[in-house]
């Protein structure tokens, strides 16, 4: 009876992800952290509107301040000066609503793969009954390939697959904005393609809204609507914010060969290298 | 001097000559267990060179597990050896090994099982007693380290103030809690057990505060996202990722706990491993002191090794 999860597309948001209003919404941000040393300015002004279904990257150099900018999203900090919103509620906690894929995937090392992900579905769906349940985990791990691993412990799992594992756990809850903080950062060139890949083709087929933080050019590019590129700290703000126009389904050879993306790259190139480049100090 | 260095040398020579004769025997052996040894008696090149890596593997575990039994057996051979050498002077303070041995050898040894009343018992039943006081001891040193922990280690005031008092009293001696304990029961056994208890306790308590202190703020990330808190964060993530902490604890404890008993039996008296030895000083028996303390050091490691092996079952491998 398992129909495959690819072709039972969820009807979260069918309007085009474009023309919904912003369903998460950041006025003029700020964080400001006070320390013995005084207080430190880390973001300043921030302004971001990201529609439903939409794919945004948030680019800039580390100490940049995006993950503070993705940790107040995620509701783990919260903004000094400000606001930001979920479908016009402000953003006080964490909650499944925004849930998050770690750097360092987080799976818990006492649990398989299934029960990591069950951990998360039991307890976002307390009405649902224990079949429903262990249905979606099903679904879900089958999502990212990994119907196979279920019974693996993330020890006995590669990096690219314990990533698949914490995607299959984000997607499983069914986020309004799934959250990715750096998620293919320690993964090798490969294994970070093939996941790539396989995350726009869950995108597209979830049409998930996605917020993801990465410091690789190539990977916004290919894979968002949308790059933001951050300024240096402290007081970082958005510099400026690249519009990707490459039709969808992306190819990746083909997107390679185009004389617009590395007009695109360029550009990020020279705002990252030259424009805002890393001091050394 | 010379008789040291003889000594020495006659066990190296031995150990030189036995060792490649134990090889080739356990590796005929294994062939015979592998029905193998009518094939090989045609030619042993020819059934090395057939299968030489699996041959030859074989030859490096025999190889390997008679290391492990015969240098230790070696070494002790030469201590004893040295032990009669130098003892075996008329008049010498402490029994030869061979001495050590007729003079226990019945019934200590031959019958570690028999009672007679009171404290003359085998020394199974003496040890038995140890292990029981430091079983009771040992568990509730347990119970009460390992739940303090959890609540000192979530709870940041609650450790800042009782910190420093458990730092204080963790290098108080087991012994010095003898005396204090005796005042407040009144009694021999709770006195011992209660011993045992203040000296497990700390090493459990401590590291299970420090496991629950040291959970990956990534987990506790993910448990603040699906809002999982109370009860079920603390059985279905704190409990977990501490429990390769309260094992390390654990199993200092109970290393510790058997280091302590067997001083306060010899203070507190009756049946028991520690006032077993004590008894067979005042009675001069030096031989069952030494065939004790052999006993002692077994029960001990034997105590470290089914706690690790316990804690190697219950820990994930990733810890």
């Amino acid at each position: 009876m398992m129909t495959s999860p690819r072709l039972s597309s969820s009807p979260l948001s069918s309007a085009s992800p474009v023309a919904g209003l912003p369903l998460l919404c950041l006025q003029n941000v700020g964080k400001t952290y006070f320390t013995s040393a005084g207080s430190f300015v880390a973001l300043e002004n921030v302004n971001l509107e990201v529609a439903a279904g939409e794919f945004v990257c948030i680019i800039g150099h580390s100490g940049c301040g995006k993950s503070t900018l993705i940790n107040m999203v995620a509701g783990f900090s919260t903004p000094t000066s400000g606001s930001i919103t979920l479908k016009g509620q402000p953003i006080t906690s964490p909650g499944p609503d925004r849930m998050m894929v770690f750097q360092h995937y987080s799976l818990l090392p006492w649990l398989t793969a299934f029960e990591n992900v069950y951990l998360v579905v039991d307890q976002v769906y307390p009405n649902k009954s224990r079949r429903e349940k262990r249905e979606i985990v099903q679904e879900h791990l089958e999502l990212v390939g990994l119907a196979e691993a279920a019974h693996k412990r993330p020890k006995q799992l590669s990096g690219g697959m314990k990533q698949r594992v914490a995607i299959a756990r984000a997607l499983a809850i069914r986020p309004e904005v799934l959250l990715l903080d750096e998620p293919f950062g320690a993964l090798d060139a490969i294994t970070k393609e093939e996941l790539q890949d396989e995350l726009l083709a869950i995108w597209r087929d979830h049409r998930c809204t996605v917020l993801m933080i990465t410091h690789d050019i190539d990977e916004a590019l290919y894979l968002s609507d949308r790059v933001v590129m951050m300024t240096n700290g402290p007081a970082a703000h958005i510099g400026e914010i690249l519009t990707i126009p490459f039709e969808r389904p992306r190819i990746r050879s083909r997107i390679m060969e185009m004389p617009e993306f590395y007009e695109l790259r360029n550009r990020a190139l020279d705002f990252l290298y030259r424009r805002f480049a890393h001091r050394e100090d | 001097m010379r008789i040291l260095h003889s000594a020495l040398k006659m066990g190296y020579h031995l150990f030189r000559i036995l060792l490649p004769l134990l090889v080739d025997l356990g590796h005929w052996l294994l062939k015979i267990g592998q029905g193998s040894v009518l094939q090989s008696s045609t030619g042993i090149g020819s059934s090395v060179s057939s299968a030489p890596s699996s041959a030859w593997r074989q030859r490096v575990q025999i190889h390997k597990a008679l290391r492990r039994v015969l240098l230790p057996a070696t070494a002790i051979l030469i201590v004893l050896i040295l032990w009669q050498i130098m003892y075996s002077r008329p008049g010498a303070n402490l029994p030869t090994p061979l001495q050590v041995w007729q003079d226990t050898w019945d019934p200590l040894i031959k019958d570690p099982f028999f009672d007679y009343g009171g404290n003359a018992k085998g020394l199974f039943w003496q040890i038995w007693a140890s292990l029981r006081r430091v079983f009771i001891g040992f568990a509730l040193a347990g119970l009460v380290g390992v739940m303090g922990g959890m609540i000192i280690g979530v709870n940041r005031w609650l450790y800042e103030a009782l910190d420093p008092i458990f730092q204080v009293l963790r290098t108080v001696p087991p012994l010095a809690w003898l005396p204090i304990s005796l005042a407040a029961f009144r009694d021999a056994n709770p006195s011992a057990i209660f011993v045992i208890f203040i000296t497990a306790l700390w090493p459990i308590l401590i590291n299970t505060v420090a496991g629950v202190q040291r959970i990956p703020q990534d987990y506790r990330n993910v448990a603040r996202i699906v809002r999982m808190s109370g009860w079920k964060y603390f059985f279905k993530i704190v409990f977990p990722a501490t429990v390769p902490y309260i094992f390390t604890g654990l199993r200092i404890g109970v290393g510790l706990s058997w280091l302590a008993i067997v001083a306060a039996e010899m203070l507190i008296g009756g049946v028991g491993i520690g006032f077993f030895i004590w008894d067979a000083w005042n009675s001069s028996r030096i031989s069952e002191i030494i065939l004790a303390l052999i006993y002692v050091g077994m029960v001990g490691l034997l105590l470290d090794r089914i706690t690790a092996w316990i804690g190697s079952l219950v820990v994930a491998e990733d810890h």
